[in-house]
């Protein structure tokens, strides 16, 4: 009977394959860009435009000139090797000016101090970044460690910072594998070093004013637990305020006749390019964010003093564009000051960026607070915390992390709108620089070069902080959505 | 009411601010160390920063002159990159001592400005740049042209004014600057670009194609480029105006950076010898050295050595002497007598 049934199979046919136009790159066209037919004349177009582009720029990118002295020279080169009427674009500008374009007019003996303090910055920054993660923590460490060595060989930094450079960052790499939290003294710290780096002059300054700030922190434990933490911060702040009005200069004056170690000091005009656009922007965004934080508190306090106050100061700010205010720091502020007071520019342009960024922020942050259910706010009353407490435990941590991509947004463009400062004769690097590359005879009509070359580097910078922001929504995300 | 009231206020802070640093400009200045100039962000020729930082061009030399006489060092200078907007408060509110940045000399700016020129070292005008292959030999030619004209400056109004008393019309194609105005012309989406005439030469040497197009001979404006210092301070303007006359009459007198050694020791030219500070106390009548002058010279040479080292024929920019030419040469370079 059995042998009858000779059609039946006893084992499985392999699967045949599918048809074509239902796999692979045959499927994934048809179903992305074919689908249809106004999918399909859109592609059509969409390739003819790309195709457009390519190929009226391709040969200017192929005919790049590295080599050369002047414009007129790329132009000879390009025509010499791709015939009469080529174009092509001009890179020997960047290769002879590059430095101007990164660091103004810094002195070039001194480049291995920029160099160090923005290396530095961003190993103060890897303990904020990544708290509490110490493969990444070492990763950027070892990073640091790694590019400092070649770069300030390459700058021709003295020994002594090298070696100093190196013991630090070693001693940062150890202490991360065992106390990482500890690395946020460096952060704490690292203002003040840099200010140094960059400026020069006496290393008595920063470390004299740093001193203000210890006793800012002694006072404030001495009395919090006689006057409760509001009074005594006040009496600390105004400790400090002494320190730093009354005693600071003499003191530094005093130490530095007797140990007269220091840079070459460097003056804010000699700051230009990226170094400009770097220092403005990264001292901004640090100090713009606790400001922002405390004016969006502040506008959602009971207290109608405080709330009247930061509720004009943001309205006002946000009224204003940004280029306003910094002609107002350029120029307005001057006429106030005594005669012949010499207030720096960039310390005026940026304390005006970072109070623009700051109403930013805080308007932010508030949409933050606001979308905390008022459960939260309750919790927090019910567990008996103060309202500091309340703020800092409870509140903040949930309402920046929803913040977190306007705030990183918010930064973005500030760091971008540091290039205004063109507009009150600072070099930064878009305008002011090439400005300056272009009133040179040599590379005078030169166009698109510059643009492009300062386009990639803001385009490295910007993407970076947006991965970045990425990364901590999906490290600090809780719910299940 | 409030509004005047606060003005009122300000304008007499401003004021008292301006008062109390009359008079006081060169003592400020020597206290300080160096003196800080007012310049351009760029210009091709006439001031802008060289691949290594150093500041070089026309207006530029001017300030060294000036630092030179008053210390005897031309070293002893600092630019301060000026926008058009932001120049002439840079110079009210004391930000800088001087500004030499190819500045047109107004009425407006002299009066309501509260500004000195002091002298006219660069006597420019606007003019027209089109292609060969136009046919236009005259501006008076261009009917209907589309012309590439930077705005918000004076040239943009000099244009209007020119086309409308000749009755002919144009199209203006605004651009922000003068690389965008180059890049625009070239890329014919205008047929003429007019601005100064230095600006214009400028841009032709620089062009690939250099020989198909012509500045036309018309100079539509009067653009006379100076040194500007503040109202209310004479003798610094005295000592900037007669840094500038220095220079002027030592090219008369044939005075060279090279032979200023010899002629001071030389020469029997009783003028000379007052310019050199040979004889009589012309410098110490200003506040200065009695060889401010002479230290001038020696620092950049007389003025017709600086024209040609920065824009002059030679130079990649190659402009002519034309209306800068000394008065003995047909030009209106004229100084006051130097007794």
């Amino acid at each position: 009977m059995a042998s009858e049934l000779s059609f039946v199979r006893d084992k499985m046919l392999p699967p045949s394959a599918p048809p074509v136009r239902e796999a692979g790159a045959v499927k994934w066209l048809r179903e992305n860009l074919f689908s249809g037919p106004f999918n399909t004349t859109l592609t059509i177009l969409g390739i003819v435009v790309i195709y457009m582009i390519i190929s009226a720029s391709l040969p200017w990118w192929l005919n790049s000139v590295w080599n050369a002295g002047s414009l007129a020279e790329c132009r000879d080169i390009v025509i010499a090797s791709a015939g009469e009427g080529a174009t092509g674009a001009c890179w020997a500008m960047i290769r002879e000016r590059w430095h101007q374009f990164i660091f103004g007019f810094y002195p070039p003996d001194q480049y291995w101090r920029p160099v160090l303090a923005f290396g530095l910055l961003v190993a103060a920054l890897a303990p904020v970044l990544f708290a509490g993660q110490k493969k990444n923590m070492s990763i950027i460490l070892g990073v640091v460690a790694v590019f400092l060595v070649v770069t300030l060989g390459l700058a021709g930094a003295p020994v002594g910072a090298w070696i100093a450079t190196l013991g630090l960052l070693g001693g940062m790499l150890a202490l991360a594998q065992v106390q990482p939290g500890k690395l946020l003294w460096f952060t704490a710290l690292f203002p003040a070093l840099c200010f140094w780096l960059l400026w020069g002059g006496s290393v008595w300054v920063p470390i004299v004013a740093l001193m203000g700030f210890a006793v800012m922190g002694v006072a404030y434990t001495a009395l919090v637990a006689r006057l409760g933490p509001t009074g005594s911060a006040l009496i600390a702040v105004f400790l400090a305020l002494l320190w730093w009005l009354f005693i600071d200069v003499p003191l530094t004056q005093v130490i530095d006749g007797m140990m007269p170690w220091g840079l070459v000091s460097v003056d804010s005009d000699q700051f230009g390019g990226f170094l400009l656009a770097i220092t403005i922007g990264v001292t901004a965004i640090t100090f713009s964010l606790p400001i922002g934080i405390l004016l969006a508190l502040g506008r959602q306090s009971d207290m109608l003093i405080v709330k009247t106050l930061c509720v004009g100061f943001i309205e006002f700010i946000r009224g204003v564009p940004l280029i306003t205010l910094l002609f107002t720091a350029s120029l307005l502020l001057q006429y106030f000051l005594p005669p012949n007071t010499n207030f720096d520019i960039i310390l005026r342009v940026i304390i005006l960026v970072t109070l623009f960024a700051a109403a930013y922020l805080a308007e932010v942050i508030r949409g933050g607070l606001a979308a905390l259910p008022s459960g939260q706010y309750e919790a927090a009353d019910a567990l008996g915390l103060d309202y500091w407490r309340a703020q800092r435990l409870i509140i903040l941590p949930q309402a920046l992390k929803i913040s977190i991509p306007s705030i990183v947004s918010t930064f973005i463009g500030l760091f971008k709108d540091t290039t205004l400062v063109a507009f009150v004769g600072l070099m930064d690097p878009l305008k002011g620089v090439t400005q300056i590359v272009r009133a040179d005879i040599n590379w005078k009509g030169i166009y698109w070069e510059p643009y492009i070359f300062v386009g990639a580097i803001f385009f490295v910078i910007c993407f970076g902080m947006s991965r970045y922001s990425m990364h901590l929504e999906r490290k600090l995300k809780t719910d299940h959505r | 009411m409030n509004k005047s009231v606060f003005l009122g206020v300000v304008a007499a802070t401003t004021m008292v601010a301006g008062v109390a640093s009359a008079q006081a400009t060169l003592e400020a200045v020597k206290a300080r160390g160096e003196l800080i100039c007012g310049s351009n962000t760029g210009l091709t020729g006439f001031g802008a920063p060289d691949a290594s930082g150093n500041w070089v061009g026309f207006d530029v030399d001017l300030c060294r002159a000036v630092a030179a006489a008053i210390f005897g060092d031309p070293t002893k200078v600092k630019f301060v990159p000026t926008t058009g907007e932001t120049r002439f408060t840079a110079l009210q509110s004391g930000e800088v001592d001087v500004l030499v940045r190819n500045s047109t000399w107004t009425v407006s700016r002299d009066s309501e400005l509260a500004l000195d020129f002091v002298a006219v070292n660069y006597y420019d005008g606007q003019g027209f740049m089109v292609k060969k292959d136009l046919g236009v030999s005259s501006a008076k030619e261009l009917d209907g042209a589309t012309v590439c004209i930077q705005t918000g400056t004076t040239t943009e109004l000099n244009l209007a004014d020119f086309f409308k008393q000749n009755n002919i019309s144009y199209q203006p194609v605004t651009v922000a600057d003068d690389s965008e105005a180059q890049r625009q012309y070239l890329a014919g989406a205008c047929d003429a670009y007019t601005t100064d005439a230095s600006g214009l030469a400028a841009s032709r040497a620089t062009m690939p194609d250099a020989e198909n197009h012509i500045i036309l001979p018309e100079i539509i404006s009067k653009e006379p480029l100076g040194p500007v210092v503040r109202h209310g301070d004479n003798n610094w303007g005295d000592i900037v105006r007669w840094t500038y006359y220095a220079l002027l009459i030592a090219e008369e007198k044939g005075i060279t950076k090279a032979n200023i050694e010899e002629v001071a020791t030389s020469s029997t030219d009783e003028e000379v010898k007052r310019l050199l500070g040979v004889s009589g106390e012309m410098g110490a009548k200003l506040g200065l050295d009695n060889a401010a002058f002479k230290n001038a010279i020696a620092a950049v040479g007389n003025y017709g050595e600086i024209f040609s080292a920065n824009i002059g024929e030679g130079t990649a920019i190659n402009l002519a002497r034309g209306l800068n030419a000394l008065w003995t040469q047909g030009g209106l370079q004229y100084a006051p007598a130097f007794r």
